[in-house]
Order: C-alpha cells, then sequence, then structure tokens
C-alpha cells in the first residue's frame, strides 16, 4: 500500500503548542538551517535547483531558477559604487478565493517559515527579509511576530547571527491585488498596492528598485526539509516534471473539507475519498482545481492528476490547490456571478480592460442571473473576456474571465435555463451547510 | 483630536523598523486607527509628518485598502464572508439575518442600546483564506468557523452585553482597536491562546497517521550530522 497522503509541512501540525521555538526545535527544527550555514549560498541554490521545487503561489515557476536570475552581485551598484542590497520577500498575502493553506502553515508552524526564510535569504544573500501577510489574520500575524522575537533571541536572525539576516513581519490593509508581486512591492513600499509593468522584473528592480526575490510562503517553507533531506528526496516525491509535495485544500460541498498533503499528481478522486465523498452523497457538479481564477472543471476531470502539465493539458490551471468542491444543489451562474463582483471589487484600476472590463462583465452576469436578457449576452460576455484577457499589467483581469468562459463551456444550458425560468431555477437555501445538517 | 507624543513615538518606531522609512506606512496606519479609532485627519497629518509626505500622498494610500476606516465602527467589527464558496454554503443567509437583526447597513455601527457595553459593525468581507471551515465570519479579524445564522446572532449579542468570545481558532476576541494596535506590530501577549490548528486543517495529517502513511525517509540526525561535519571540512580545505 503506497503513501497516499505525505505530510512534511503539515507534520508538527498538530503537535503540543507547535507554534513555540521549543516545539518545533524538538521535532527537527532548524536542523536545515545547519545544514545550509555550513554550505556555501551557491550550493544551497543548486541544491534547491536540484530539488524541482516549483512555486506554490499559483504559477509554479522553478523556485531556484527564479534565485538564479539575481544579477551578479558585482553587476549591481548603488550611487556610492557598493553593491546593491538584495531582498527577500515572502508573499503571504493569502487571498485567491479558494486558497486556505498559506494561514493555517503559518498559524501552527510559523517556525517553519522563518527557518525557510533564514536558509532562502542566506542562499540568495540578502541581509534583509520581509513576510508580507494579509492584515485581516490577526492571530496569524502575532503568531509570526512571535516566532520572528524567538528566533531572534535564540540567535537565528540578526546581523550578528551566523545568517546575518533581519527579518520584519508585515500586516497589509486589505486589498486581493497585494497577493500579485509586484503590488505587494508597491504596497511594501508604503504606497497603493498597483502592479508595475515588468520587465524590469523583481529580481532586477524589486524592492527599493533593489534585486528582490518574491515567494510564496509554501514556497519558501518547503526550503528547509529540502535542505535537510537532500534534493533528491523532494525530486522523488511528485510526477516527472511537477516534483514533491504540496498541500491540497478541500473545501465546499465535501463530508470532511480540510488540508490534505500529498504528492503532486494525486486525482480529486482520491482526495474526495480520502475526505469521505461528497457531503450526504450528492454529485459533484463544479470544482476550480487552484482557485477561482484557475477555469473550472466538471465531474469529467476527476482523474486529471493534479500536478502543473496535467490540468494545463485539461484546460486549467494547478494554481494554488485550492480545490472549492460544489454539488449539484449550486446555480453556476450565481457562483461566476459572485466571484465576478470579487473581481470588480478587487481590480486595483491601473489598467483600463480590468478596471472597465469588470464592471461591464458583472453587469451582464447580474441581468442574467435575473432572467432578463437574451441568449446573445453570451456572447456579448465572451466578447468582454476576449477584450480583458491578456491586456493589462497583470493576471487579475485574466483570472476574471477564467470562471466565465469556464462556466458557459461547461453550463451554456444553465444560463439559458435562467432566461426560460425567469430567474435562478435553484434553491439557495438548498446548498448551505445548515441545510445539510438538517438533512441528516 | 491630535495625536499624542506617545503614538508620535511609536510612528516613528514603526517607520524605523524598514531600510526606507515609507515602507511602515501601512503599519502606522493601523496605529492610527488603533488611538483615532479610524484614519482621522490628524492621523493623515501625524504619518506625513514622521515620512516626509504630504497628506494627500497618505489619504491616496489610506483610501486604497479596506481595512481603513474612514468613520468609526464597533467596538467588534463583523465581517461576514460573502465571497462565493462562503456564500453559497450560508453566508448569504447570514448575512442577512444579521443585518437584518441589527439593522444596519455596510460598516454602519448598530444602536447602542441600555446595557449594552459594546458596539457592533458589519460589513461583507472576501475570501478570508479559511474555505475549509466555511461559512466564515472575522470578528475584529479573528476566526469564526463553520457559522450559521442564529448562532452568530447569539454570539454578537454576548459581544454587545461584555461576555468573552473566544474565536474558534484563536483568543478571546480584543476590541476592534487592540486589534489595530497589534496589526502595527505591537505585541499583545495573547500569541499562546487557542489551538495551533482548527479540526479541518488536522483532517489530512489524521487520516496519514491512521493508515501509517508517511513521505519518504530521510536523512537520519547521525546521517545529517555527517554531511554538516562534510561540508565544514570542505570549506576548511
Amino acid at each position: 500500500m503506497s503513501n497516499i497522503l505525505t505530510p512534511v509541512l503539515t507534520a508538527n501540525w498538530g503537535a503540543e503548542e507547535a507554534w513555540t521555538l521549543g516545539s518545533y526545535t524538538s521535532t527537527g527544527g532548524y536542523e536545515g538551517l545547519r545544514k545550509a550555514l555550513a554550505m556555501q549560498p551557491d550550493e544551497v541554490v543548486e541544491l534547491v535547483k536540484g530539488s524541482g521545487l516549483r512555486g506554490r503561489g499559483g504559477a509554479g515557476f522553478p523556485t531556484g531558477m527564479k534565485w538564479g536570475f539575481l544579477p551578479p552581485m558585482e553587476s549591481t551598484v548603488d550611487g556610492d559604487g557598493n553593491p546593491k542590497a538584495r531582498y527577500l520577500v515572502v508573499n503571504a498575502d493569502e487571498s485567491e478565493p479558494g486558497t486556505c493553506k498559506d494561514i493555517p502553515l503559518m498559524m501552527a508552524s510559523p517556525h517553519t517559515l522563518v527557518e525557510g526564510v533564514i536558509i532562502s535569504a542566506y542562499a540568495i544573500r540578502a541581509k534583509n527579509a520581509f513576510i508580507y501577510v494579509r492584515g485581516e489574520v490577526l492571530h496569524v500575524y502575532r503568531r509570526l511576530l512571535a516566532a520572528v522575537r524567538e528566533a531572534y533571541a535564540a540567535g537565528h536572525l540578526g546581523p550578528d547571527s551566523p545568517s546575518g539576516v533581519d527579518l520584519v513581519v508585515h500586516a497589509g490593509a486589505g486589498a486581493y491585488i497585494c497577493g500579485e508581486e509586484t503590488a505587494l512591492l508597491d504596497s511594501l513600499e508604503g504606497r497603493r498596492g498597483q502592479p508595475r509593468l515588468r520587465p524590469p522584473f523583481p529580481a532586477v528592480a524589486g524592492l527599493y528598485a533593489s534585486p528582490t526575490v518574491i515567494n510564496n510562503v509554501e514556497s519558501i517553507a518547503s526550503v528547509p526539509a529540502i535542505v535537510r533531506h537532500g534534493a533528491g528526496w523532494f525530486a522523488d516525491m511528485g510526477t516527472e516534471k511537477s516534483n514533491g509535495v504540496g498541500i491540497f485544500s478541500l473545501s465546499g460541498h465535501v463530508t470532511r473539507p480540510g488540508q490534505y498533503e500529498a504528492e503532486l499528481g494525486i486525482t480529486l478522486r482520491e482526495l474526495l475519498d480520502l475526505a469521505g465523498g461528497m457531503r450526504n452523497g450528492r454529485r459533484l457538479k463544479f470544482w476550480t482545481p487552484g482557485g477561482s481564477s484557475t477555469p473550472l472543471f466538471t465531474d469529467e476531470h476527476l482523474d486529471v492528476p493534479l500536478d502543473f502539465e496535467s490540468v494545463a493539458a485539461a484546460g486549467s490551471m494547478l494554481g494554488t490547490r485550492a480545490l472549492q468542491i460544489f454539488d449539484e444543489t449550486v446555480c453556476v451562474v450565481r457562483a461566476v456571478l459572485r466571484w465576478t463582483e470579487f473581481y470588480k471589487h478587487e481590480s486595483c484600476g491601473k489598467c483600463t480592460p480590468c478596471r472597465e472590463g469588470t464592471y461591464w462583465l458583472a453587469q451582464v452576469l447580474a441581468k442574467l442571473e435575473k432572467g432578463q436578457g437574451s441568449e446573445s449576452d453570451l456572447d456579448l460576455l465572451l466578447d468582454q473576456c476576449d477584450n480583458i484577457l491578456g491586456r493589462s499589467f497583470c493576471a487579475l483581469g485574466d483570472g476574471a474571465t477564467s470562471p466565465i468562459t469556464s462556466s458557459i463551456q461547461y453550463f451554456r444550458q444553465e444560463y439559458l435555463d435562467h432566461l426560460t425560468h425567469g430567474g435562478c431555477p435553484f434553491d439557495p437555501a438548498a446548498s448551505t451547510l445548515f441545510a445539510q445538517e438538517a438533512v441528516r | 483630536m491630535s495625536i499624542d507624543e506617545k503614538t508620535f513615538g511609536e510612528l516613528r518606531e514603526i517607520a524605523a523598523r524598514y531600510p526606507q522609512a515609507r515602507s511602515g506606512l501601512l503599519p502606522m496606519l493601523h496605529l492610527v486607527q488603533s488611538t483615532e479609532g479610524s484614519v482621522t485627519p490628524a492621523g493623515i497629518d501625524a504619518c506625513a509628518e514622521v515620512l516626509g509626505l504630504t497628506a494627500a500622498e497618505v489619504s491616496a494610500v489610506a483610501t486604497f485598502y479596506t481595512m481603513y476606516k474612514r468613520h468609526r465602527v464597533g467596538d467588534f467589527h463583523v465581517g461576514v464572508c460573502t465571497n462565493t464558496l462562503c456564500a453559497v454554503m450560508g453566508g448569504d443567509a447570514i448575512h442577512q439575518r444579521l443585518t437584518e437583526h441589527l439593522g444596519v447597513g455596510p460598516d454602519e455601527i448598530a444602536d447602542k442600546r441600555q446595557g449594552d457595553q459594546y458596539t457592533v459593525s458589519v460589513e461583507r468581507v472576501e475570501c478570508n483564506a479559511a474555505c475549509d471551515y466555511a461559512p466564515v465570519v472575522m470578528v475584529n479579524w479573528e476566526f469564526l468557523d463553520n457559522q450559521t445564522p442564529d448562532g452568530l446572532v447569539r454570539t454578537v449579542e454576548a459581544l454587545r452585553a461584555g461576555h468573552p468570545v473566544t474565536s474558534t481558532r484563536g483568543p478571546r476576541i480584543c476590541t476592534w482597536k487592540q486589534a489595530e494596535r497589534v496589526l502595527a506590530g505591537f505585541e499583545d501577549g495573547a500569541v499562546d491562546e487557542g489551538p495551533a490548528a482548527g479540526p479541518a486543517s488536522l483532517v489530512g495529517l489524521e487520516v496519514a497517521q491512521q493508515q501509517g502513511w508517511t513521505p519518504p525517509h530521510g536523512l537520519t540526525h547521525e546521517e545529517l550530522a555527517h554531511e554538516i561535519e562534510d561540508e565544514m571540512h570542505e570549506e576548511d580545505a
């Protein structure tokens, strides 16, 4: 019997006071740092490259390669001729609808992330690191502040520590767009969070126009175990091109929603089986493989291996492995309208196609949901999507089109049913958590 | 109201955490909210003075982010997630029930009745990264997981009456101003309250433990020690 679940990052979440330095150290914490500090920084970069770790924040870009894109120290100088400072920034602004893995990680085991930050900053020769955490998770911020305080006291952080790294935990203030890496940098510089045009990429001109690496929480948190056990240990897990383990977040109409850490390449069918199946034996209708910005899947896609390549080949994106599961009681038009209102609300307003387009999308969808309009409005929606996709600085507008185009692809008839029915044919009460509990 | 010297000192302290002072602006605005109850003109001027910016520059930032309020909110500010998944799982019904019960619109403070210790306000929030606990409600940015309409009304009434309410995955919920002070980076001693993880966060781990599933064995402590020793020797050589 093979190991279907492989807890690495989640392994200590059940430990007594798992968030404390004492608990973390007692289960092997900071051993990866010890090994990293015995290596040359470039060797650590090579080790992470060799592990095949790919960014866990959605895009899946190889982490070690991202680090390797930093220009050589001697080639970047400030006004005084000194090498420019390099920065490491952790994107802890987890806000993509459906995504809920980094927040529990930081709440349960903030030291996993802190150790990862120290190793990664050492590897890329950064002396200043930042964790940018969304502001709306107070207790997570407390746990991070305390972990950093403990790490300073233990001599893991600070200018006089072996790594020489300083780490600031920074609380955001409510803006989905700040999860976009260049908007995050603007926000961290004390500005409105609006994406920047690239190039230059952050590796060349990031925070304070200096070379900067930005990685997702789960990516950086994976580094200690990779360094501790070796590149091969990690690379042997997962699929050929999507190496290692990842946290899969099941939410919605499943019997046991929650976090399931498995090798990349597991299927929703396998995960549903572990999660006790669909609630009350209902039928799976649609799901997102990686958050609301990834095109919807249906019950046809239960056996798609959840790795970067297979999900892309099936027409969506692995994203953040945020599996939002909706059963047959849910109206897809209502779901898509709500996501569209979210993108409209969160568009930063910098680029016209996204700023204006998301308003248009929401208007047309709202009309359709009420049973007004006509079939030609579906073509209008698709045309609007066509005029938003790929036309802005960042991917927010692109993400807004994903649920619309994919839902029209798979559920065109359901949109039309709203027109013939003169409104939504579904009872929203039937899909609530409490309705299901009443049935039981 | 003007900003007192202590707060000015703390604003400077926040700015000093960063290689460039302006990076402190977001936490500084959180601190302003903790003393002023919202982002007030005096608070904007204070941030501008500390950072050498204009009030317009600070205002431009403050108006971009939804956590910054231009008007007072309640002592307990309730955010009901009505993004798709939570809405479908009951967030819409919860939001409707609560706003009807309190008779308030977005960000409005419900009337303080005779006997109420504290005020409450309500807003809709976007996905708060707790979808496995849907439907989710935040009170002063602490999690209330798996909520129901009636249950939340009872919780809100307990808050108004001054009874202690504990987050399902966190400490006893403090006031909004106290929460804003923590977000400015000042610890409040509540870090060790609440569990490491809620039940949904642990479901996969529990299945793995029951089945005896683990990742492949990595290095033992001895092997790791050898590797570190080898690396050290390499460096010496």
